[in-house]
């Protein structure tokens, strides 16, 4: 088990590589530099700031010497928020995305898995069909247009929840942020589950379990949902992924200085090191995700053995 | 046995079980009086489609959403028929426990055996999980499973068949029952395995006294374990008494019919001078299995060095168990899988030839499956599954020669022709195997391997496919190789057998030879469990 968890992580060291290349290229054929600004700036600052940057250095070369600060986990300067490194923005911020992302997945996984148990256990029933027209639309309304609803209706409307802000985090400040994101998530995980629970419930194993007359919990629960979740642990790895560029939207959104608004910044600010900081970043929890999916599914299902 | 108390332990009266489904509401159990009484074996005998499970699952609470029930179901003085979950989880279970027919998927594949076992024991005995944990052990001692300490901690797929129903059987047994339902609980085994199963079951009833209801569709089972029984038919009982009267003095005539379906006849061998159409020498056939980074394989010798000739119009039997390695040699021998040896048809070597050169003889040498609901393509109509072969192996043929030759087919299995613009899942399980049957014929092979055609099919059928097969031969001149583990079947059809275990063959000859005189221990014991059922029959005769 340890072999292979510490297998799994060194075979992401060429991933994370080939992610920093491809992504370091990219950027830099993007038209434009960090500090081409409307009114330019005089050459000789100009020459001094790439100077300071190395960015009149041969792109290879610089590529060279980001590689080397990578590897040593410096992600370096900001270009646009000058006085501040890469890593201290990302002290402040990825702290705030993780809890966003991790409270929207928690959201998303007990919401849309008990809604998917509920339409399961009332096949082609009322409720059933009420659960899913209900994911259908979680699915297809966009987190950009139900932000705006969400917040008109609680916010200015009702003003039970505040329309913006994160105040260090305050449960009010964080519920709507949290239900927008975890929305099409919810709706996902409804139908994964709904779909693999009718299955499990049919199954003859199932059948024993009520034929033995245990509770309907045991029958439920113990019996039938575990086998019925795995679907949904192996969708985790691309619903980490999902809520973490998903959240670019609902931090701009609800002006949360989360790590999401920096993909937007960095990008329009050609902010080289901010983008290449967030893509790393975001790679590497991927990673991690699809890592922990697999072993949670080692965890429930013991057919499945990483020795 | 002889028990016989004033007033039945279980008694199901007038019980009706409706299914609505989008074409209509199907009957499937139309008003059926069963009773069974302390210390009783009562079997419920009929073939599939009858309704005997649908009787049984209905009495315990258990059909599917769109089931509907009708009737009563007394236990103890009460109708446990439509109780809630609730109050029925009282007796579910409890008093009235059930064996699947199904035991490799009929235990949870996420928990330890000893979990499972544990479970029905806490919420029904109000044990511990630590106390229920350690009568779980003793259950499995009862049921005889080998190294119960190491075994109460695996998981299902780590036990063979056999385990798994034993293990099915120390649930059932956990909160000393009442009854017992057994639904079909054998039939997935291999013959050896289900006389140990079967075994058991007598056993316990004998220590532990309680009733037991079992759903079959073997009769030579019913013979051996019922004290009396119930014949049931499109969800009705048509007949019911002892054992022994009905055997000997069956009234209803799908009694008799059920009675008489056991395969009957006998090949005539052929004569020596009849050429030899397929030679088989030293066949092998190996699987590699990956044991880890850097460690040696592990090898499985499927198929162990095996050599046979086949003259033309013979039948060799090939029988043995499930794993036994006669399914890989029927392969082997067409070249569907890479194999060492030799084998040669018709005077020419066809080991080692490429799909091309292999293709224009695949019209001579066939290949039959088990499953007929798997083997069709669902998306074809069965003109078109018939004549599919004809594209390949006669192009010069026209549409219209094809549907002919479908049609000429279609009759030759006794099939309609008219039915040749349906789909498979039209067709019943016998209707489809003669379907896959017309398949091969239209073709005109010589040599057709037949792989288990018989085994998913009622006795009935399986009599009447027989009995087409050997006309079939009668006429055409054909060779078969058929593979079965079924020796009443092979009994009838074959003239020579070939007794296999662990990829060798342990006897061969005639036959007369193998049933009157087998010479190996492991042939006795195959006989043994799949015949002394019908020797019962024939001295009670």
């Amino acid at each position: 088990m340890h072999r292979y968890v510490l297998g799994r992580l060194l075979g992401a060291i060429p991933t994370i590589f080939l992610i920093v290349t491809i992504s370091f290229f990219l950027i830099r054929i993007a038209p434009g530099g960090p500090f081409d600004l409307e009114r330019p700036l005089e050459a000789k600052v100009m020459e001094n700031l790439n100077k300071i940057y190395h960015l009149n250095e041969p792109l290879w070369n610089q590529y060279l010497l980001y590689l080397k600060s990578v590897a040593q986990l410096d992600f370096g300067p900001s270009f646009y928020f000058r006085d501040f490194t890469i890593n201290e923005l990302f002290a402040q911020s990825l702290p705030i995305s993780i809890q966003l992302g991790l409270s929207a997945l928690c959201l998303a996984l007990v919401a849309g898995g008990t809604m998917g148990v509920f339409a399961a256990l009332r096949q082609n029933k009322t409720a059933d069909y009420t659960v899913m027209a209900a994911a259908t639309l979680g699915v297809t309304v966009p987190n950009f247009v139900v932000a705006p609803i969400l917040t008109l209706i609680l916010g200015v409307w009702l003003g039970w929840l505040p329309v913006g802000g994160w105040d260090g985090g305050k449960f009010v400040n964080v519920i709507l942020p949290v239900v927008t994101l975890a929305l099409p998530q919810i709706a996902v995980v409804a139908r994964l589950t709904r779909g693999s629970m009718i299955e499990a419930l049919r199954s003859n194993h199932v059948r024993t379990a009520r034929a033995y007359g245990l509770t309907g919990f045991m029958v439920v629960v113990v019996h039938a949902l575990r086998g019925a979740i795995l679907p949904v642990v192996s969708y985790l790895g691309p619903a980490a992924a999902a809520l973490l560029t998903g959240s670019v939207v609902i931090e701009t959104i609800f002006g949360i200085p989360g790590i999401g608004r920096y993909f937007v910044q960095g990008a329009l600010n050609r902010d080289y090191t901010l983008v290449m900081g967030t893509v790393v970043v975001v790679a590497c929890f991927v990673i991690l995700f699809n890592l922990i999916v697999d072993l949670l599914y080692a965890l429930l299902d013991p057919r499945v053995r990483y020795d | 046995m002889s028990t016989q108390s004033k007033k039945p332990v279980l008694a199901i009266s007038n019980l009706t079980v409706d299914f609505e489904t989008a074409t209509g509401t199907v009957n499937a159990v139309r008003g059926v009086d069963i009773h069974v009484n302390a210390g009783e074996t009562v079997a419920i005998v009929g073939e599939s489609g009858s309704g005997k499970s649908q009787a049984m699952m209905a009495a315990m609470g258990l059909l599917a959403s769109n089931g509907h029930t009708g009737g009563e179901v007394i236990y103890e003085d009460r109708n446990i028929l439509g109780l809630p979950v609730s109050k029925l989880n009282a007796v579910r279970g409890r008093k009235i426990t059930m064996i699947f027919q199904e035991p490799m998927t009929s235990l949870d594949p996420l928990y330890t055996i000893g979990r499972q076992l544990a479970e029905p024991l806490v919420v029904h005995g109000g044990l511990s999980w630590k106390a229920a944990r350690a009568k779980a052990l003793d259950l499995l001692k009862l049921v005889n499973i080998p190294e119960p300490e190491r075994k109460i901690k695996s998981y299902p797929y780590e036990m063979s068949g056999g385990q798994r129903q034993r293990v099915m059987i120390a649930m059932a047994l956990a909160n000393d029952p009442d009854v017992l339902i057994a639904d079909e609980p054998t039939t997935a085994l291999d013959v050896t395995t289900q006389a140990q199963i079967l075994d058991l079951l007598a056993d316990l009833q004998k220590r532990l006294g309680m009733s037991v209801i079992f759903i079959t569709h073997d009769l030579g089972i019913v013979r051996r374990i019922a004290d009396r029984v119930y014949v049931m038919k499109t969800g009705e009982v048509v007949e019911s008494g002892e054992t022994a009267a009905i055997f000997t003095r069956p009234a209803h005539p799908y009694t008799r019919m059920l009675l008489d379906a056991e395969p009957t006849g006998h090949k005539l061998p052929v004569p020596d001078s009849t050429p030899v159409l397929l030679e088989a020498q030293k066949v092998k056939v190996e699987f590699e299995f990956d044991t880890g980074f850097l460690q040696p394989k592990h090898i499985l010798r499927a198929v162990d060095d095996i050599s046979f000739s086949l003259r033309k119009g013979q039948t060799l039997g090939i029988v043995g168990e499930s794993g036994s390695g006669k399914s890989t040699l029927g392969r082997a021998v067409l070249n569907l899988l890479p194999a060492g040896g030799r084998v040669v048809f018709k005077g020419r070597q066809i080991s080692g030839l490429d799909r091309a050169a292999m293709r224009v003889l695949r019209k001579d040498m066939q290949l039959i499956f088990q499953d007929p609901f798997g083997s069709l393509s669902p998306r074809m109509t069965v003109g078109q599954v018939i004549s599919e072969g004809l594209l390949v192996h006669e192009p010069a043929l026209t549409a219209r020669d094809r549907d002919a030759r479908a049609c000429q087919a279609l009759e030759e299995v006794a099939l309609d022709p008219a039915m040749r613009n349906r789909y498979p899942h039209e067709f019943s399980g016998g209707q489809r195997q003669r379907i896959a049957i017309a398949r091969t014929m239209v073709l005109k092979p010589e040599l057709v391997v037949l792989d288990e055609p018989t085994s998913a099919l009622d006795r009935t059928i399986q009599k009447q496919v027989v009995e087409l097969l050997r006309e079939l031969q009668k006429a055409y001149g054909l060779t078969y190789l058929f593979i079965s583990h079924d020796l009443a079947v092979v009994r009838a059809i074959a003239d020579t057998v070939m007794v296999m275990q662990r990829g060798k063959v342990v006897e061969a000859g005639t036959v007369d030879a193998i049933f009157e005189a087998p010479k190996s221990d492991y042939t006795r014991e195959l006989i043994g469990a799949a015949m002394l059922t019908q020797q019962q029959m024939m001295e009670t005769a």
